[in-house]
């Protein structure tokens, strides 16, 4: 456990001194939504009935694009591979990676999450509900993300490939984020799918951890 | 014969069903030919720039 | 417990040859069930009640829907057996099952889209049973282009082994969660494979295209199989001997 603490404090040391790129991700789900209503329409009304699957496709497709630096830099200086060599478990250190990702490139979605929301018309109430779904949701996209970003250590234009390889998986998580999305926004009880969302995130945190370090494993030997 | 080509009206949607059907077949067949022959012509190649190098 | 079978079975000499011994095997039975099969269901099977020949698509359709799950599941099985027991004949396997899977799913997906057209009105609707083979052919797409992407040969092996075992862990997650969708949006379905109540002179003939396309895969991946084994042997001694 002190493990994974160590290496998520080290990543987000790092990243603080980065904070740029570390934003990227977060800036491009911001202005990918906020094309939408100069491409669609203005009308909020009709905007609120797309805006689940614009705030979850735009999600995916931020963090597909955060991925490319889940691994790289660490890759390149050798740091995975002392990683494997250092007898500790692979799979909490990779799973110390993942969290500091995640706390990076998932949460501060969530966090603008009702800005964008603002925007596309979405009422004030339904805000828990996606705040909720955006934050389980972007944890197995993550998780699911560290498994392509393993299998694609270096490969020229890895991140292309990468999301190639995850978005296919990723497909529950959108069916049942959007789903979760749409019901707050037309005042249901979201708690089907967000229990859905939970289980899969779940099933994820024990599993994925375990295929990105044997996918780690493959890439530096 | 005119009757059984015109499937009961479906013959626009039937016939190229089953001719993709039968390309995907014929295809495949071809295709691991091809792949067997590359790989044998790529093997007796390795071969022959070994018994180059024994020499 | 005897294991000498089993190494017999990794080592690549042994596997290219009885690969080679059985594709004939295979292969003259798949032919001679696909054209039994094609006679029945498109001559002597019955018009549909209610979709009158336009039914006769299932013929095709549903074999290579079946071939399509089929293949996956033997690519990952296979690619499982060679990160596990580091079996160089197993990932020759897993390798030679994507491209002949990739195919047949594309067609499950035409033909499917071709018997939609008179049924539904329209080529594509957002069936669960459509969309999960769309999905299932990006799967096949990403193991392929995985595989592609990696130069060393061994490197590639694993990587899309560890990618297809992760694949279908997701198949029935992501089954469920189509099939979730769709409940909510309420697309029709008019494709229902399997009924029960299907007449034999049916049904007969579509057992007889799932077994004939079935064996088809076998005698494919037996002559597939051969050349990735080929490809992958660097031992000069065995070489000399199948290839003269």
């Amino acid at each position: 456990m002190s493990v994974v603490f160590t290496i998520l404090q080290r990543d987000l040391l790092l990243a603080w001194r980065r904070t740029a790129q570390v934003l990227q991700p977060l800036a491009f789900f911001i202005v990918v939504t906020l094309l939408f209503p100069l491409g669609y329409t203005p009308e909020l009304a009709q905007l609120r009935q797309i805006a689940p699957g614009v705030l979850w496709v735009a999600a995916l497709l931020a963090s597909m694009l955060a991925l490319e630096s889940l691994f790289r830099d660490d890759a390149a200086d050798g740091t995975l591979e002392q990683f494997v060599l250092s007898g500790q478990p692979l799979a909490a250190l990779l799973f110390g990676k993942t969290v500091a990702h995640w706390l990076l490139t998932g949460l501060p979605l969530a966090v603008v999450a009702p800005l964008i929301g603002v925007a596309l018309g979405v009422p004030s109430a339904a805000m828990p509900g996606i705040i909720c779904a955006l934050c389980l949701g972007t944890v197995s996209l993550s998780l699911i993300g560290a498994i392509g970003a393993g299998l694609t250590l270096g490969v020229r234009r890895g991140g292309v490939l990468a999301s190639l390889l995850t978005l296919p998986l990723a497909v529950p998580v959108l069916v049942f984020g959007a789903r979760a999305t749409e019901l707050s926004i037309a005042g249901g009880s979201p708690a089907g799918a967000l229990y859905l969302l939970a289980a899969l995130m779940v099933l994820g945190l024990t599993l994925a951890p375990l295929a990105a370090a044997a996918a780690v494993r493959i890439g530096v030997e | 014969m005119a009757e059984f080509f015109a499937m009961g009206g479906y013959a626009q949607f039937l016939w190229p069903s089953y001719a993709l059907a039968i390309l995907a077949l014929v295809v495949n067949v071809i295709v691991a030919r091809r792949h067997l022959a590359a790989a044998r012509s790529e093997a007796r190649r390795r071969l022959e720039v070994r018994a180059g190098d024994a020499e | 417990m005897d294991w000498t079978w089993f190494h017999k079975f990794g080592s690549p000499p042994h596997v290219y040859r009885l690969a080679g011994r059985l594709t004939p095997w295979f292969a003259w039975p798949a032919a001679i069930t696909i054209l039994i099969g094609l006679y029945g269901g498109l001559v002597l099977a019955p018009p549909d009640y209610q979709q009158g020949d336009g039914f006769r698509i299932i013929y095709v359709h549903a074999p290579s829907a079946w071939l399509s799950v089929m293949i996956y599941t033997t690519m990952a099985s296979a690619a499982f057996v060679g990160l596990v027991w580091r079996m160089k004949v197993a990932h020759a396997v897993a390798a030679s099952c994507a491209g002949i899977g990739a195919w047949f799913t594309a067609v499950s997906l035409v033909t499917g889209m071709l018997w939609g057209k008179p049924m539904w009105g329209t080529y594509w609707v957002w069936d669960p049973r459509l969309t999960a083979q769309l999905i299932l052919l990006f799967l096949f797409f990403g193991y392929m282009a995985l595989r592609a992407a990696i130069d060393d040969p061994s490197r590639a092996d694993r990587a899309s082994a560890l990618l297809a075992v992760v694949g279908i862990v997701n198949v029935p997650i992501i089954r469920f969660s189509v099939d979730w969708w769709n409940s909510i949006h309420q697309a029709p379905s008019v494709m229902k494979l399997g009924r029960p109540t299907m007449p034999v002179d049916m049904l007969v003939p579509l057992l007889l295209m799932l077994l004939g396309f079935t064996l088809y895969f076998v005698a494919v991946l037996t002559i597939r199989l051969r050349a990735e084994v080929l490809r992958r042997e660097r031992q000069a001694s065995w070489l000399r001997e199948v290839l003269d």
